[in-house]
């Protein structure tokens, strides 16, 4: 029926328009304090990367093999659905993630919100932000710092689990023969980041 | 519960579109934003198993009518809309038309046809927003769309 092929047409709307939209909805949901959580996605030379923020800082850093989809699952079920793409709210973030992949910044000066790991899990976080830029510990060191020196595996847990990888440095932890040990976005990943930090 | 982002994604266009059908393309956009503000605000606790669509919409539609409302020259007026709706549409020709005529339309057969064509509802989920049976927005859709026909290919 031609008129309703009519109507199909008028249903459509160009991206620039909803790009627009989107950016005006972003701007007032921030004025309002409507949004919980807000993301972006970011290039780097060990792939794409998603970070997230809430108002309290940096809460989550996926890598590519995390799929988008569930990383963004995991964050409405556990922190809030209130939750937008929203670029220019990570921009001190992407930054200091470019400076860093360039070798240009060893420490990241960001505020993090840490409510996605608890307990034993977070004190290992706590530990491992300690070990410093180019230098390597290892998942059973990291268990005596934390004070439960039989707790290797669960540092191991800790790690695999670790919500904000490359700024919380569990690339830095190995096992004690030296070999890499496991890695949330891949081993090639975790190689790539103990290389550049060696130059 | 689905992210917001999310929502906003797949709905976006359609929602944008009923906005344009109801206050016409100079003011939708202002209409998608509150809307979508609004969505947000109460998506969090909105009940897991409510339809989207159907929400979404409905808030559309009662932003739209505030909208309408307090420019209430407007609504006596509908040759304004008319013209605004048919402003920034994309091709000039036969969608300007179109918009033309959606806008001529009585407001019951508009609303039965933007809700069901534009927001993708169901007769039953139109009679919910706008009130009466579903048979009777079953009617009013079919009495519209005759009508935009016969405009349309009546060429008048």
């Amino acid at each position: 029926m031609e008129t309703l092929e009519n109507l199909e047409e008028l249903r459509q709307v160009d991206e620039s328009t909803l790009a627009r939209l989107h950016q005006r909805l972003e701007r007032e949901s921030e004025e309002e304090g409507l949004l919980a959580v807000a993301f972006r996605e970011i290039d780097s030379p060990i792939g794409k990367l998603l970070i997230a923020s809430t108002s309290r800082g940096l809460v989550r850093l996926a890598f590519q093999n995390e799929k988008r989809e569930e990383v963004l699952d995991e964050l409405s079920r556990k922190l809030s659905p209130a939750i937008l793409e929203s670029p220019s709210k990570l921009d001190k973030e992407s930054r200091e993630l470019d400076e860093y992949f360039r070798g240009e910044r060893r420490d990241f000066d960001l505020p993090l919100d840490l409510s996605l790991s608890t307990g034993f899990r977070r004190r290992v976080l706590g530990e491992m932000a300690r070990i410093p830029y180019g230098a390597t510990s290892t998942y059973s060191r990291l268990a005596v710092a934390a004070g439960s020196p039989n707790a290797t595996r669960a540092v191991g847990t800790a790690c695999a689990t670790n919500p904000i990888p490359i700024v919380l440095p569990c690339h830095r932890v190995l096992r004690t023969d030296g070999s890499l040990g496991g890695y949330r976005g891949g081993l090639e990943a975790k190689s790539t980041l103990l290389e550049l930090e060696s130059r | 519960m689905r992210p917001f982002e999310e929502i906003v994604r797949e709905h976006g266009a359609s929602v944008l579109s009923v906005c344009r059908a109801l206050v016409g393309t100079a003011d939708a956009e202002d209409a998608w934003a509150e809307t979508f503000l609004a969505a947000l605000r109460a998506y969090p606790s909105l009940r897991p198993d409510s339809s989207i669509r159907g929400w979404l919409v409905t808030i559309a539609h009662n932003k739209c009518m505030d909208l309408l409302r307090s420019r209430s020259r407007r609504i006596a007026n509908e040759t304004e809309l008319t013209e605004d709706a048919g402003m920034q549409t994309r091709a000039a020709g036969s969608d300007l038309d179109l918009w033309k005529s959606i806008a001529g339309l009585p407001e019951r057969q508009r609303l039965a046809i933007v809700h069901h064509y534009f927001g993708g509802l169901s007769h039953a989920a139109t009679a919910a927003i706008i009130g009466g049976s579903p048979e009777s927005v079953r009617k009013a859709s079919s009495d519209g769309l005759f009508s935009l026909r016969s405009k349309i290919t009546g060429g008048d």
